[in-house]
């Protein structure tokens, strides 16, 4: 019986077969219909340019506002060479420009900001992702976005009237008091200067840490949580281990975005710094930076000669930014391929 | 729904182009700016066929823009140079329009009474010779006020400003060591202190700061209650700030026929001596006649109705002289 019924099957799946085998080149055909047709293939060829057009017009960009920024910058170029970044004297009235403070200042309040508002960023994204009761987790994380929301002036109003005092009246005596020896705190409290600047920039950049260390802890898949606290580990190895290891060139992205906004912000900056010129160790003292310095002095430039420092202090303020990013970039490289090896 | 909106729309549009109004651009100086604004608006009103657009953008602004031609008038708190005059395709004249002064403003504890300051102590200071309160040349013009021994703070302006410039050029007038250091300019070299922006951030922070010293508008000084010092002037005395004192700078300063002219020390019992014109950048030709046309009408109206408006913005207005000067000037515009 059931010998007879085998070719049957057989038979019948034949047919099948066939069918499919029919069915495939149809649908090739289909396929190759569509993309041989003449509409098909121009609508195909418009799109992909129209994508490169895109993608190179943000180079065109970049290019456009460089070549601009060298060109309106030609003259202090000329007039000072390599000298603009490597000194310190700023002076309008007799036409003397160097940038070195103002580089400083910038690199110097841009890194201290990082320092404080990494640790904090990643801390509020631990605690709203694994640790915070899930109603409280909304209107926190809404509190936290906010301050991305708020007005750069408006930072810089709350740093001159509530953040100065606090600074002059406790912190920076606490400071110097206990740090002192280390030169960073000392000399006259103001409490205006490098260290309120950069307090203020730290609060700035937090939310855009936490958030994308959220969203990158989320990502990170849920066995690797389970499997840590399977082995043992306490929750805090389980997040050292299973969750910030698994994340961290996401947390790293973080920061270089944090970085960036750092490097280019201007206006709250500008009311806590004290702009002034000058290179100190101590970070009581005022500083400036080189978005200050074109927000402060670009309006009234008219001498050609000042106008054309302040363009190029721009063009150092580009370059630093690219540069910043591209050593960033190599730092999440590296991490990233020690990462794999370690994985192998 | 959208075809009405589009009937308001184009109804909107035949609206504004019957009135067909003339749009006059000009662009500079932020100092005048309330007084300008106010001129232009009442003038407006007047003229409903008329409207000034007024960007306060700073005076290095206005001067480039009306080099460059791209505004019918620009507006500065100083003088143009003579070479910026010299780039000029047209003829650019300047036409005075109110006063401005500025004082030193501080924040002492203790301290009620108005500090006096004379030309030495206040370039002392700025140079950072005189540093405590309770120094002894500050003492000798103060004998009622009892100055405490407070560091002092000095606070000057960040952006560059038309203020700054009546301030430096001040100190360059009355101190050989500042005319030889930092100098005068809308943005110096300060020997010390801190930066603030605006008015409002040097107010802000000598509020804030025990012992700090800084230098702000006497409008703005006025309008916030802030204490500020008298000044000595040329002729020796003593001499508190305020509209007619910083009017009768104008008053006993020499004029040149171009307007273009420092009245900071000026000569005078009266005069307060840290004071400044400030200009309206008016091309002497005008590709558009009826432009240019406007532009005259509007600065008659501005020395005779104009002027009467100065007092309750808290500007300082033209001397009767200089008022009737600019006249013959304007006259010679047509």
């Amino acid at each position: 019986m059931s010998s007879p019924i085998q070719p049957v099957r057989i038979k019948s799946f034949v047919p099948d077969a066939e069918n499919q085998s029919s069915s495939g080149p149809e649908l090739v055909e289909k396929h190759s219909s569509l993309i041989g047709s003449g509409t098909g293939h121009w609508a195909d060829r418009i799109f992909g340019g129209a994508m490169l057009l895109a993608a190179l017009s943000v180079l065109a960009i970049v290019l456009l506002i460089l070549t601009q920024l060298y060109w309106q910058s030609e003259l202090s170029i000329h007039q000072f060479g390599w000298k603009f970044f490597t000194t310190s004297n700023w002076d309008p009235v007799a036409g003397d420009f160097g940038a070195l403070p103002f580089i400083y200042g910038t690199l110097v309040s841009s890194f201290l900001a990082l320092l404080m508002a990494a640790p904090l960023g990643i801390g509020v994204a631990i605690f709203m992702n694994e640790m915070c009761p899930r109603p409280l987790r909304t209107p926190f994380s809404y509190l936290v976005e906010l301050l991305a929301a708020i007005p750069s002036v408006i930072y810089g109003l709350w740093g001159m009237f509530v953040l100065v005092p606090i600074m002059r009246n406790y912190v920076q005596p606490f400071l110097a008091a206990h740090f002192g020896w280390t030169g960073f705190f000392s000399g006259p409290m103001y409490g205006i200067g490098m260290l309120p600047a950069s307090v203020i920039l730290a609060i700035m950049v937090v939310p855009f840490i936490s958030s994308i260390t959220r969203e990158v802890m989320l990502a990170v898949p849920q066995p690797q949580r389970e499997a840590a606290l399977a082995l043992g580990a306490t929750r805090w190895e389980m997040l050292r281990i299973g969750v910030l290891r698994n994340a961290r060139i996401g947390i790293m992205g973080g920061i270089v975005l944090a970085l960036g906004r750092a490097l280019g912000e201007t206006m709250a900056v500008t009311m806590l710094i004290g702009n002034r010129p000058e290179i100190a160790k101590s970070l009581f003292a005022p500083g400036y930076t080189m978005a200050s310095v074109i927000a402060n002095e670009f309006s009234e430039a008219t001498d050609n000669l000042y106008l054309s420092a302040l363009v190029e202090i721009g063009l150092a303020l580009f370059l630093v930014t690219i540069v910043v990013n591209i050593l960033a970039q190599g730092l999440i490289w590296s991490i990233t391929r020690g990462n794999t090896v370690r994985a192998n | 729904m959208i075809r009405r909106i589009l009937a308001l729309f184009c109804l909107a549009l035949m609206a504004t182009a019957v009135s067909a109004q003339t749009k006059i651009n000009g662009a500079g100086a932020t100092f005048p700016y309330p007084m300008y604004s106010k001129w232009f608006s009442e003038y407006h009103n007047q003229h409903p066929d008329i409207e000034f657009n007024y960007q306060s953008i700073g005076s290095g602004g206005g001067i480039r823009q009306v080099l460059a031609g791209t505004v019918d008038f620009g507006a500065s708190d100083g003088p143009m140079t003579d070479a910026q005059l010299a780039d000029a395709k047209v003829k650019i004249v300047h036409i005075p329009t109110v006063l401005g002064s500025v004082v030193p403003a501080y924040n002492i504890p203790g301290v009620k009474g108005e500090i006096k300051f004379t030309p030495n102590t206040l370039s002392g200071i700025f140079l950072g010779r005189i540093t405590n309160w309770n120094d002894a040349a500050l003492a000798k013009d103060n004998p009622g006020l009892n100055l405490p021994n407070v560091p002092i703070v000095v606070v000057h302006r960040s952006d560059s400003s038309g203020t700054s410039y009546v301030f430096t050029d001040y100190l360059s007038k009355v101190s050989p060591d500042w005319q030889s250091g930092p100098g005068k300019g809308t943005a110096v070299k300060w020997p010390l202190g801190l930066g603030a922006k605006g008015n409002e951030g040097v107010a802000g922070m000598i509020r804030q700061m025990e012992g700090s010293i800084g230098y702000i508008e006497l409008i703005y000084a006025e309008q916030n209650k802030i204490p500020f010092g008298v000044v000595k002037n040329a002729a020796g005395q003593f001499v508190k700030a305020s509209l007619a004192s910083t009017t009768a700078a104008a008053a006993t300063a020499k004029m040149p026929s171009d307007y273009r002219v420092s009245i900071t020390n000026a000569p005078g019992k009266e005069t307060y001596p840290i004071a400044s014109f400030t200009w309206l950048l008016i091309p002497q030709h005008n590709s558009d006649a009826n432009k240019h046309k406007i532009i005259v009408d509007f600065l008659n109206w501005m020395v005779n109705d104009g002027q009467k408006m100065t007092q309750q913005l808290t500007y300082a207005p033209l001397p009767a002289e200089v008022a009737t000067k600019v006249k013959a000037t304007i006259a010679q515009l047509k």
